[in-house]
């Protein structure tokens, strides 16, 4: 599975997830490593990308979740 | 910068013998105008008996999910200088060493960026620096990483670990306190900054049984320098306190919680093999005693401040760990404990409530440990090992 694919994935996970349920980090590497059968590290791997490249980020409200950035 | 606020509420925590926080604000504000308003904004909540932060949110530096804590104030408009006042963790050296010019060009660049408020340490031991503006975020944390520290942890990570100051100081530390601190914290970067856990982790390592960092009642995982073998007795030494006046017996032999010592006023003698290690009579006589040769760590999980459920102190799960470079028998046993928190932990719940919740029996199985009599908490309860069917065979 290529990467760019697995940070499809997230970003589509996070994106529908919006006003319905924050995810955390392990969440996301849960749903996404069962639903492509790929390792945990890959999909965390590729979430690093992601919030690195600021298209996902870290919030904190009451535990640790990755949303999508506001629009400034 | 002139004073802007009456704060007779504040000037009562003034007074008194001890040190204290709003006279070191009112330092700050005469070169800061967020400390200036953070006297107005504290004299406010106080009046009004309620608090006007709020908590987290989105601020952060780019990749990093952890380090900074977001901090705003509800009437922004009142107190303009604390309509924003985040809080940043920096990773604190190993038994909270520094140097005078370390300090010197952290503190530049903190009256630069922030409010100049400080917390040496924070209770997580984190060196937190207090009150700064959201667009001052990155540009700060450029300027003290090319300087070599890096942020702490917050959040649902591992925390910043911690420990004594160990060998750095005290002949008693039975483990390199400092060098496992440093391992620790450079191995699971990851951990600590991309927070995927439940709830927060910590470690705390204590070179001793006299806990100084009180790691058994602060950290998830509590890393304990001990022995093995007998201690060390210098019989001329022990002379040499009776004769100095101290009372062996009362002070030490009545002391001791396994009452595993005897003085008939010409010898002391330990048997062995009831001793807990606790370290009272080698800390009260420090020339007489001296832990045995064999030296290590007893491994402990769990501990807590009261949330979902009460406090709770570490639980012993290794007695005795070997702890040598590169301390590779912790970190695997952290990985496990970690799986196993993951996969049955529910959200803000501590590896200490998790196994509270499931049983000591399930978390050792998942671990790989045996169970062993050091784990028993106390005299008379109930085991928490049965045998599996499957082990009857």
């Amino acid at each position: 599975m290529e990467k760019e694919e697995v940070k499809q994935k997230i970003y589509a996970l996070v994106e529908k997830s919006v006003g319905r349920k924050k995810l955390k980090s392990s969440d996301i590497q849960k749903t996404i490593s069962a639903e492509l059968g790929i390792s945990r590290d890959e999909v965390k791997n590729a979430l690093k990308d992601l919030i690195d490249a600021g298209t996902l980020i870290y919030t904190y409200f009451g535990g640790s979740f990755v949303e999508i950035p506001p629009k400034q | 910068m002139p004073k802007k606020y009456d704060t007779p509420l504040l000037d009562q925590l003034e007074k008194g013998s001890y040190p204290s926080f709003v006279t070191e604000i009112k330092k700050a504000a005469v070169k800061h105008e967020s400390a200036n308003d953070l006297l107005g904004a504290l004299e406010q909540c106080y009046k009004d008996k309620k608090t006007h932060w709020k908590h987290g949110g989105i601020v952060g530096v780019r990749g990093y999910g952890g380090g900074v804590i977001g901090r705003y104030s509800d009437i922004p408009d009142q107190f303009p200088g604390v309509a924003h006042f985040h809080t940043i963790r920096i990773n604190q050296p190993s038994g909270f060493f520094y140097n005078t010019k370390a300090l010197r060009e952290l503190m530049d660049l903190w009256d630069h960026y922030g409010s100049g408020l400080t917390n040496f340490h924070g209770s997580t031991g984190d060196l937190v620096l207090l009150g700064t503006k959201t667009e001052n975020l990155e540009p700060l944390f450029a300027e003290v990483s090319s300087r070599g520290w890096d942020l702490g942890g917050s959040g649902s990570a591992m925390r910043t670990p911690s420990c004594c100051v160990g060998p750095g100081r005290c002949e008693w530390s039975n483990i390199d306190t400092l060098d496992i601190t440093y391992s620790i914290t450079q191995e699971f970067q990851d951990e600590m900054h991309r927070p995927a856990f439940p709830y927060k982790y910590k470690f705390k390592t204590s070179g001793c049984a006299v806990d100084c960092i009180a790691s058994i009642a602060r950290a998830d995982c509590s890393i304990i320098g001990t022995w093995k073998g007998d201690i060390r007795i210098d019989q001329d030494a022990v002379k040499w306190y009776a004769k100095n006046g101290m009372d062996i017996n009362a002070e030490i032999i009545n002391r001791c919680p396994t009452k595993c010592m005897s003085y008939d006023g010409k010898e002391l003698q330990i048997a062995n093999e009831d001793c807990s290690r606790c370290m009272h009579c080698i800390a009260k006589m420090t020339k007489a005693l001296r832990p045995g040769k064999e030296k290590g760590a007893t491994i402990l999980i769990g501990s807590k401040a009261p949330f979902v459920v009460g406090a709770l102190l570490s639980w012993v799960v290794v007695p005795f760990m070997k702890m040598e470079p590169p301390y590779t028998e912790i970190k695997e046993l952290t990985r496990k404990i970690w799986e196993w928190w993951d996969e049955f932990g529910k959200n803000r719940e501590r590896t200490g409530e998790l196994i509270e919740r499931k049983g000591m029996r399930n978390f050792l199985e998942a671990v790989g440990l045996d169970p062993q009599p050091a784990m028993i908490r106390e005299p008379r309860r109930d085991p928490f090992y049965f045998w599996q069917p499957d082990e009857l065979k």
